[in-house]
């Protein structure tokens, strides 16, 4: 009620993560993508009458490999039970799932907790149909069972997240961590990688958690950052408003923005878990332990670090290059070509990122060595930066060879003062008030000179070098 | 011991409808049934362990190799009915 | 060839490797009989033999009775269940490839209580099987089909499947070998489950013999059953002929009650048959066998109750239509099954609902465990252990039909070993009342050779004559 309180929000998310292994989870079926529907199915894999599942041993190898990256504690033995409800896309009955024995507890990336990951068999693709599926007027769906039984992990994390902006950036770094780790393609517009969030807020400095929501499937960064700012800000007014929030669960409509509580898939729930006869506990032996050390890849967090203690790196480039590992990567490659200062590189990258539609610049037309070369021109002072952004522009449009196109177009750098000097003249012949004003001491519209010389020189001329000109021609 | 109101949520979660003969009768013989069965109730089992396998095989696991799928003819020829080469259902929105 | 019928497997497939019998022959024989039965022991029989069935193989051409709810490729398995009417699998169940393989061709399918939940066979959606020993009867029950087919001669054998007794209790009914093996020696895959962790394909046959021929081509790992076992020895035929320093165990807690006299009778006729052949007989304790029965009924329908989930007539069986999906998913399941699964499902589904799971499912699990330990213990003093198979013989049609619990303690003797896992056999040791009474002998896990051996020696002192049953 009282409009002084200022709320923190609080947020824990839940990330399923499919698995890129060769078959399903529980049956040899391939996992391939874009096949017409039901070609890729089985007796397990549709839960036909008297079929069993056995668990793909990759499908566990991959969990290993998650949970030694967030640094959780694997279970010597871990269990699968079932999960009991009905649902068209879930073809038992069940959902072979992970309970009170998960594969991996605890562990932490970057600064937030892991609660625990397990691993589970993915549902069917549920499809409304069109009018060719309407049967005595009814609406119907169709179901096609391709994608079911996909393995999935689902990595919970504690709640310790604050804001929309901060669940976006985390998501980020653990979807850098899990590519690295070769284990899935991470995707969210694919289904991939879903995220549901759990949103609660409370008085700042009041230790009790509030109620919280469920936010379900936001299908890509921009709609879990504006879903998540939604919901805070909805929790937020009902409770200036004098009202309680309800606990439950919210789906999020991108196109309205509006929060629409999800019709539940079992009115009751009740999943009576139960251990998985059909299944023997998993018991993770000291060759699986060795196989997932030996195959675990520098990490983002470890990669920031190195940037930042071993290049000199300021901690946000190194961040940026480490947390999106494309970048890093490319970075590296143009660092390797020559003695190029890592920092201004570093700048350059982000500038070149700028300047590309694909996410990864190894598949610009930009050849790392160019960009190299490019940057090493600049430290160099044979170009500047204005006339460098012009060769990346070209560059980006045509790639070829920096020097090269600073040579045809004539884009190396104007030093000497007496090239310079009778350009500056006429720029201040050009702009007597200015003239006047710089005399008087006030520098501020110095940059119409430097403009105008720019323009003269098409950004070779070095700007620092201008204003010197100019305060020796007004004997400032 | 089993009264008609959890009968009833029972066979809610269970998906099976029960005509109104059929939940007078079941509510009877389920009360039997679990009146015989909560002879357990009466033993000492603390510290007791849960048996899930009774023969003890661990880490039966697969190999990540593909098996051949069934032909989509195959898969569909049980199906109910059939919409767009799935299997078409009422929707569970609807 | 003369009588080929009075011959037992293991009698035919000698002949036909001895080049006495054809293959065919004698397929067609059987076939003839099993198309023309009354009993109601077969819902669907092979119209000729198979092209590639071959003499050279094993199991020599023998033809195999195959319980419903194998899945058999493009023949119908419906597991007894109007829910399943008509439908025919795109795929085989592994031990009926394996016979196959070892030359047993699909004779055809036999009835069963609905998904094997039943001790009588009258829970079956296509309507009773009579006891060839009295029409009036009852077969037993879930395999009651597979047992009436065996005991009738309409087959030289059958493969069943025994939960809490569905092998050995239809077996004693019908005068007949059953043996239940210890569970995962014999591949799950393509049965349609009732109970997983309980559920285990076994043989019903004529003989001990012919119990250990097909068992022996049927144990194996199977990749595609986790929980399957390879069994650590070879199966053999038996052959012992007495019983000298055998020690037998009967438990103290079987006090006659509640065990029909004439059955009693047979029974210890039967110990003093075994101390002749030079076994001893002492008394063992088995504290919690008496819980068996009650933990059984929930661990079983508790499993059933998700088994059967995938009953949704979504993407095979019946489907009664409806507008809205929930009206389709519980008219179907309410049209399909009959009312003893309905009665497990429900019992399944409360006992594991939230709230009820460690009173009854973790409470359940825990009892398991004390009835394995107490037989692991009683095992360190006697080789088996040895109990009438069924407290009865085999009762009137719908006698028992409107008591559910009175039907459960059918099992009463055969649910403390499928608890514990381990293997047990049912032999026939006499009649009363004009009825068969089986002897069920159990023992530790993997120990199906001594048990068949036995089983053997017993057999050859008793001589029990089940020809009656084929006339
Ligand atoms: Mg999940
Ligand atoms: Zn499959």
């Amino acid at each position: 009620m009282s409009t002084d309180v200022t709320y923190e929000p609080v947020i824990g998310l839940e990330i399923h993560v499919q698995l890129k292994t060769r078959t399903k989870m529980f049956c040899g079926c391939e996992l391939t993508f874009g096949e017409p529907p039901n070609t890729r199915t089985c007796e397990v894999c549709l839960g036909l009458p008297g079929a069993l599942p056995v668990a793909n041993a990759e499908a566990i190898h991959f969990g290993l490999l998650i949970g030694l990256a967030l640094g959780c504690e694997l279970a010597p033995r871990s269990i699968f039970h079932r999960k009991n409800y009905f649902y068209p896309d879930l073809p038992k009955g069940y959902q072979i799932s992970q309970y009170d024995e998960p594969l991996c507890r605890g562990g932490a990336l970057g600064d937030v907790r892991i609660h625990r990951v397990h691993l589970e068999d993915d549902a069917a693709k549920l499809v409304h149909a069109g009018s060719s599926g309407r049967i005595h007027g009814s609406a119907q769906s169709v179901v096609d069972f391709n994608r079911g039984g996909t393995p999935l992990a689902e990595i919970v994390t504690e709640p310790d997240l604050r804001s929309a902006e901060a669940c976006g950036e985390w998501l980020r770094l653990l979807r850098t961590t899990l590519r690295q780790l070769g284990v899935s393609d991470v995707n969210m517009e694919e289904g991939s990688l879903r995220c549901d969030a759990n949103v609660s807020i409370r008085p700042v400095g009041q230790r009790e958690l509030g109620t919280k929501t469920e936010l379900k499937n936001m299908n890509s960064f921009r709609f879990l950052e504006k879903g998540i700012r939604a919901e805070i800000a909805r929790q937020e007014a009902l409770l200036r408003g004098g009202e309680q929030v309800v606990q439950e669960t919210l789906h999020f409509d991108p196109r309205s923005e509006a929060l629409t509580p999800l019709r539940s898939k079992e009115e009751a729930h009740d999943y009576r878990y139960f251990p998985e006869p059909d299944l023997t506990p998993v018991t993770i032996s000291e060759e699986m332990l060795e196989r997932a050390r030996a195959a675990l890849p520098e990490l983002p967090a470890a990669r920031a670090e190195r940037f930042e203690r071993d290049l000199g790196l300021s901690p946000d480039s190194a961040r940026l290059l480490a947390w999106r590992a494309e970048l890093g990567d490319y970075f590296e490659t143009a660092l390797a070509t020559n003695g190029v200062d890592p920092q201004p590189l570093a700048n350059w990258v982000t500038e070149l990122v700028a300047r590309i539609e694909v996410e990864d610049p190894a598949e610009s037309r930009v050849e790392p060595v160019a960009l190299a070369t490019l940057v090493g021109m600049v430290t160099g002072r044979q170009v500047t930066q204005g006339a460098a952004k012009q060769v990346l522009d070209q560059l980006v449009a045509e790639g070829g060879d920096p020097q090269a196109i600073v040579a045809d177009r004539g884009l190396g750098a104007i030093a000497g003062g007496d090239t310079l000097e009778p350009i500056v003249q006429a720029a201040l012949d050009a702009n007597p008030d200015v003239a006047e004003k710089l005399k008087g001491g006030n520098m501020k519209p110095i940059g119409v000179i430097v403009g105008f010389v720019m323009k003269q020189t098409n950004g070779r001329a070095d700007g620092g070098e201008v204003t010197r000109i100019v305060r020796q021609k007004l004997g400032l | 011991m089993i009264d008609r109101q959890q009968v009833l949520h029972v066979a809610r979660l269970a998906r099976l409808e029960l005509s109104e003969p059929e939940v007078e009768r079941m509510t009877g013989e389920l009360s039997s049934i679990l009146d015989h069965i909560e002879k357990i109730s009466g033993l000492e089992l603390e510290g007791v362990p849960e048996t899930t396998h009774v023969i003890e095989v661990e880490n039966a696991l697969r190999p990540d190799e593909p098996r051949p799928s069934l032909p989509r003819d195959a898969v569909l020829a049980d199906a109910p009915a059939v919409a767009d080469d799935g299997f078409s259902v009422p929707s569970p929105t609807a | 060839m003369t009588d080929v019928v009075a011959l037992t497997a293991a009698q035919a497939a000698r002949a036909v490797e001895a080049g006495d019998l054809d293959a065919r022959e004698l397929f067609e024989a059987y076939r003839a009989r099993a198309a023309a039965e009354d009993l109601n022991a077969f819902l669907w029989v092979a119209d000729e033999a198979p092209a590639d069935g071959d003499g050279s193989a094993p199991l020599a051409g023998v033809p195999l009775g195959v319980k419903d709810l194998f899945c058999t490729e493009g023949v119908p398995s419906q597991a007894g269940s109007k829910i399943l009417e008509g439908y025919r699998p795109p795929y085989t169940a592994t031990v009926v490839r394996k016979l196959h393989e070892a030359g047993a061709p699909l004779l055809g399918k036999t009835n069963q209580d609905e998904f094997a939940m039943g001790s009588s066979n009258e829970n079956s959606a296509y309507g009773p099987v009579l006891n060839p020993w009295d029409r009036g009867r009852v077969p037993g029950g879930s395999s009651g089909g597979s047992a009436a087919a065996v005991a009738a001669g309409l087959a030289p054998w059958a493969l069943g499947t025994d939960t809490g007794g569905s092998i050995r209790q239809p077996a004693a009914l019908c005068g007949i070998v059953g043996l239940k093996p210890t569970y995962g020696t014999c591949s799950r895959f393509g049965m349609i489950a009732f109970a997983s962790s309980l559920d285990q394909a076994g043989p019903l046959t004529r003989d001990v013999t012919d119990a250990a021929l097909l068992y022996r081509h049927m144990v194996g790992r199977d990749e595609r059953d986790s929980t399957s076992v390879a069994h650590p020895e070879e199966i053999r035929l038996p052959q012992a002929e007495r019983l000298d320093g055998v020690r037998l165990g009967v438990p103290e807690e079987l006090t006659g009650e509640g065990v029909e006299p004439g059955v009693l009778e047979r029974f210890e006729e039967t110990l003093e048959t075994a101390k002749g052949l030079g076994a001893t007989v002492e008394r063992v304790p088995l504290p919690h066998a008496d819980y068996g029965l009650s933990a059984y009924y929930v661990l079983a329908p508790a499993e059933a109750s998700s088994n059967l989930a995938r009953f949704d007539g979504v993407r095979y069986g019946l489907r009664v239509g409806a507008d809205d999906l929930l009206s389709m998913y519980t008219r179907t399941r309410h049209d399909g099954f009959g009312a003893e699964v309905k009665r497990r499902i429900l019992i399944g589904t409360y006992a594991l609902s939230s709230g009820y799971y460690d009173a009854y499912y973790g409470r359940a699990q825990r009892v398991r465990t004390k009835i394995a330990d107490d037989l692991r213990a009683a095992f360190e003093r006697v080789d088996f252990i040895v109990t009438p198979t069924s407290p009865n013989v085999a009762f009137e049609l719908e006698s028992k039909t409107a008591d559910p619990l009175a039907m459960y303690l059918n099992d009463y003797f055969t649910v403390p070993f499928s608890l514990a896992g381990i293997p047990g056999i049912s032999i026939p040791c006499g009649l009363s009342e004009e009825l068969p009474v089986g002897f069920q002998l159990a023992g530790p896990a993997f120990s199906e050779n001594r048990i068949l051996d036995a089983a053997y020696a017993l057999e050859q002192a008793i001589g029990f004559d089940n020809s009656p049953a084929r006339a």
